[in-house]
């Protein structure tokens, strides 16, 4: 028995949608075409919504009471637990696509799954999440099909995208106390029983694409624990400046 | 961002509910039909506008030019027996 599991284990899901929402967020106006800008950043708000529903049911799981913005503004670098995956710095396009690849799989299999959860705002939330995901992951596939079976350039890139992101996606799987428990308590999916079902679809998108799927034994982990990447603290510190520097400033 | 030619230009057509036909709503690049078409919700769909999504190349359009106008549409003009409004409507007829 875990103290507060079933409240860790959904501020995993909520910080593992808001890092994600803001690095796509970040490719307003940069992204190649309009359209990728729109449909990236289309993206980016549907995991902010995700996010807010999941940090609403934390304050009432972790009895903190907290708003969604004193979990997205006023917590520092340590104290957010999502995984490396999400917050990797999004490259050229074909970095994006390939982590976008790798995470809306994983996040699609695990919505799939906790629309069953014993929590009721957290199978509400992912009812909902499970529909927006199936786009994410139909739109990252679109795009590593088209890039990888694409010109010698956009083979190149997605590959080498690929070998950058692939170590992190072990910690995806890792499994804890806390997992263990939420899982017992069917709150949620332990993540490493995911593994196969993301595994299986990685591997036919990639062959298709004419990618092949790389193999690491660098396998960095520490996210679940705050113990981050180096561009995380970047990241953060542009998120977080304007509500830190004038505490609940609305336009 | 690339000097590369932009993807081929689509025009998109939305129906906005069932039983209402397909109207124009404007175009997009994109490399091919399913990425028009994904392209298409996600730059004319975002609030709700539609039901149903149509792409077509733009390239494969006949249009008729304006030059042409006198010629296609002024004709029509001075024939007003072309309209149905010389009939009297029985009463009984609610809706026409």
């Amino acid at each position: 028995m875990v103290a507060g599991a079933a409240a860790v284990y959904a501020l995993r899901l909520a910080d593992d949608c808001l890092v994600l929402s803001h690095r796509l967020a970040q490719w307003s106006s940069r992204a190649p075409t309009l359209e990728d800008d729109v449909a990236l950043t289309n993206i980016a708000l549907d995991l902010l919504g995700q996010a807010r529903g999941l940090y609403a049911r934390t304050a009432e799981l972790d009895g903190t009471g907290r708003s969604e913005d004193d979990y997205a503004f006023m917590r520092g670098e340590r104290e957010f637990i999502n995984c490396l995956l999400v917050e990797q710095e999004n490259g050229d396009f074909a970095a994006t696509i390939v982590r976008q690849l790798l995470c809306s799989t994983f996040q699609l299999a695990q919505w799939q799954a906790l629309t069953t959860s014993t929590d009721g705002p957290v199978s509400a939330v992912a009812a909902k999440a499970a529909k927006e995901t199936s786009y994410h992951r139909d739109h990252a596939t679109d795009w590593t099909l088209r890039l990888g079976d694409g010109t010698d350039e956009s083979h190149r890139r997605m590959e080498s995208a690929l070998a950058a992101m692939w170590p992190f996606t072990a910690e995806l799987f890792e499994s804890d106390a806390v997992a263990r428990e939420a899982g017992a308590l069917g709150v949620g999916p332990d993540p490493a029983t995911l593994r196969p079902e993301w595994e299986g679809y990685i591997r036919r998108v990639l062959g298709d694409a004419t990618l092949v799927m790389p193999e690491s034994t660098w396998t960095p982990s520490g996210g679940r624990e705050g113990l981050h990447t180096e561009c995380f603290g970047y990241m953060l510190a542009e998120m977080q400046h304007l509500h830190r520097s004038f505490p609940g400033v609305t336009w | 961002m690339s000097e590369e030619t932009p993807a081929p230009l689509w025009e998109v057509f939305i129906r906005s509910k069932r039983g209402l036909s397909h109207n124009h709503v404007g175009s997009l690049h994109a490399p091919d039909a399913e990425m028009a078409l994904r392209n298409a919700r996600d730059v004319y769909t975002r609030r709700m506008e539609g039901v149903s999504i149509w792409v077509v190349p733009s390239a494969v359009i006949t249009a008729s030019s304006p030059d042409e106008k006198d010629s296609f549409f002024d004709p029509a003009a001075d024939k007003p027996y072309r309209h149905p409004t010389f009939y009297s409507i029985p009463k009984e007829v609610q809706q026409l």
